[in-house]
């Protein structure tokens, strides 16, 4: 008697999983998983905070928020604390990533022949950037340190006077596009690598036989090599430096001042110490527009890169 | 990496290198001999590069002695055991959904698959500021704000984009025709993604696992603001010791950083060969 309702229901039950089989839906099925835990924890919580960037909503205040339009907006872009933040942030981008540049460019120079140990001695060049800002951040700082640090200590070797870099605002700029430069050197270098290994020998063996001069054959050979990677770099760190937080957070916590204050830290700062929670919010739509159109312009290069490869 | 023999530079060579290589990372070697000094050593000026070694400091770390005497736990080994749960439970789901999807954006195109793509990876790109406002007012209306769960989830989307960036670039690597000859003599799809694909990414899959558990080992921000005494991570412990510069116990955060970096160094060690994808999100595969 109970046959049927079971077989029914197990027919049923195979009838979901063979739609669900089907050859049509086998990527949606796929890739469903990893779309609704993005969903569930980074867009929608994104479209709530971009709601709550229209409202003066507070996070700590019970009030009911009020819509204030694109007030948020106007004011921050109208404020010269917002744009003090983002010359800050600009005056470090530009300062560190051509520190990566030159830096990372000239390790790679040393490291593109093969010889003995190379790979131990690359390892010590690499480790950095597989550091947490945390121990990055802390070595730095003890470094840095006028009483304790070896970089006070060898200042006063000349100078007699213990010496505090972030004691100056042009000073703790400088201390944090060290550490910064410090640490994403050995990423540029890993893609300028890249670029000088794939250079085919029988170019080399050609310029050998023209007799051409080292200068011409770096500029003929091996810089249309690496540009490509090189312009890569350059936008990926632009965009990663755009970001700081960590290590101005544990450096220089902003200062002296605000000296060292970039947006990531200022949005931070307005949305946790100050509670302006849609402010912050505001302010953080400001960086994401700027990342998402570098993101495209490095990722439009990287497909071309791709394209031309194969 | 391969190499040609007109470029081949000798032992003088490695004197050049290793010069500047030990120089660029003195910073890191200064920072593990501190954790071997003394405090008395550890502050001495000029600084001391000869010194008897102590293992103190990293006694320090997971024990203190009480006014009354006693020794006690200092409770780091928590730390150390969160970290390492956190991050393994995260990068293990990150990994299973994430290679999932990215043998689908790789076989299997949706409509607008580079959009999803370019999406995803915009989702690891923001600066974490701009998540973070909004996450953390979701976790304190939910109750996950100072959790496992919380934390995990969090990680798991924070580790997904990569996960799926990575093996997708594995995938897209290799040579198809192995798989269609083995669909024409009848093995299902199922078959061949688990008897043919995924042996075949195993190395990739490895790859990926270890960067991702580094990445997440190191993470700060997110830890900082969403974890509470009971699943706080290492890099919060190290942060929240150094208030300003008098009174910090060089000898013993160094000590603590050490330990800290020990996966770190025998990650980045092993995976050499695979760096430059993992820290390009797997864009640039060589």
């Amino acid at each position: 008697m109970h046959l049927p309702a079971a077989f029914t229901a197990r027919t049923s039950g195979r009838g979901i999983l063979r739609w669900l089989n089907a050859p049509e839906r086998r990527g949606p099925l796929l890739v469903a998983p990893a779309i609704l835990t993005l969903l569930l924890v980074n867009i929608l919580p994104l479209l709530w905070s971009f709601g709550l960037s229209f409202f003066n909503y507070r996070a700590n205040r019970m009030a009911t928020p009020r819509f204030d339009g694109l007030e948020n907006y106007v004011d921050l872009l109208g404020d010269d604390r917002v744009w003090e933040r983002f010359v800050t942030t600009g005056l470090i981008v530009t300062g560190s990533v051509g520190l990566q540049l030159v830096v990372g460019f000239g390790l790679a120079m040393l490291f593109a022949r093969k010889f003995p140990l190379r790979r131990v001695l690359l390892m010590l060049v690499l480790t950095p950037m597989m550091l947490s800002f945390v121990s990055v951040g802390i070595f730095f700082k003890l470094f840095y340190d006028p009483t304790l640090g070896l970089l006070s200590w060898f200042v006063a070797m000349f100078t007699g006077e213990p010496f505090a870099i972030m004691a100056t605002p042009a000073g703790a700029i400088w201390a944090i596009v060290i550490a910064d430069a410090w640490m994403w050197s050995p990423f540029v270098m890993l893609l300028v690598l890249a670029g000088l290994v794939s250079v085919p020998d029988y170019l080399y063996e050609a310029a050998q036989v023209d007799r051409a001069s080292h200068w011409r054959r770096f500029k003929t050979i091996t810089f249309p090599y690496v540009k490509g990677l090189i312009l890569l770099a350059l936008l990926f760190r632009t965009i990663e430096t755009f970001k700081t937080f960590e290590l101005v957070y544990l450096i220089t916590a902003g200062g002296p001042g605000t000296a060292t204050e970039t947006i990531a830290v200022y949005a931070y700062r307005l949305g946790f110490q100050n509670f302006r929670t849609s402010e912050a919010s505001a302010m953080a739509y400001l960086i994401l527009f700027i990342v998402i159109v570098l993101t495209s312009l490095y990722l439009y290069l990287v497909k071309q890169r791709n394209s031309e490869e194969v | 990496m391969s190499f040609r023999k007109h470029n081949e530079g000798g032992w003088g060579q490695t004197l050049v290198s290793g010069l500047v290589a030990v120089i660029y990372f003195a910073p890191v070697f200064w920072m593990i001999l501190t954790a071997f000094k003394t405090r008395q050593d550890a502050l001495a000026i000029p600084p001391k590069l000869i010194f008897t070694p102590t293992l103190e400091n990293f006694r320090s770390v997971f024990v203190e002695v009480t006014s009354s005497g006693e020794v006690v736990s200092t409770g780091a080994w928590l730390y150390f055991a969160n970290s390492a749960f956190i991050a393994g439970a995260s990068v293990l789901l990150a990994l299973i959904i994430g290679t999932l999807a990215a043998y689908a954006f790789s076989r299997y195109p949706l409509k607008g698959n580079d959009t999803y793509l370019f999406i995803i990876l915009t989702t690891r790109m923001l600066p974490p500021i701009v998540v973070i406002i909004p996450i953390f007012l979701l976790f304190r209306i939910t109750g996950l704000s100072g959790t496992y769960i919380g934390i995990i989830l969090l990680y798991t989307s924070f580790n997904l984009p990569f996960s799926i960036w990575m093996m997708k670039s594995f995938f897209d690597d290799l040579d198809r025709e192995v798989e269609d000859s083995a669909r024409m003599d009848g093995s299902s799809d199922w078959a061949v993604f688990g008897r043919i694909v995924l042996p075949q990414v195993l190395a990739g899959l490895a790859a990926t696992l270890v960067f991702a558990l580094i990445l997440t080992w190191n993470e700060f921000i997110f830890a900082l603001l969403l974890t509470g005494p009971e699943t706080r991570t290492v890099p919060v412990a190290i942060a929240s010791t150094i208030g300003g510069s008098i009174g910090v116990d060089w000898g013993k955060l160094s000590a603590m950083i050490t330990l800290f970096l020990i996966p770190v160094f025998i990650v980045t060690f092993a995976l050499q060969n695979q760096l430059l994808r993992g820290v390009t999100f797997g864009t640039i595969r060589k």
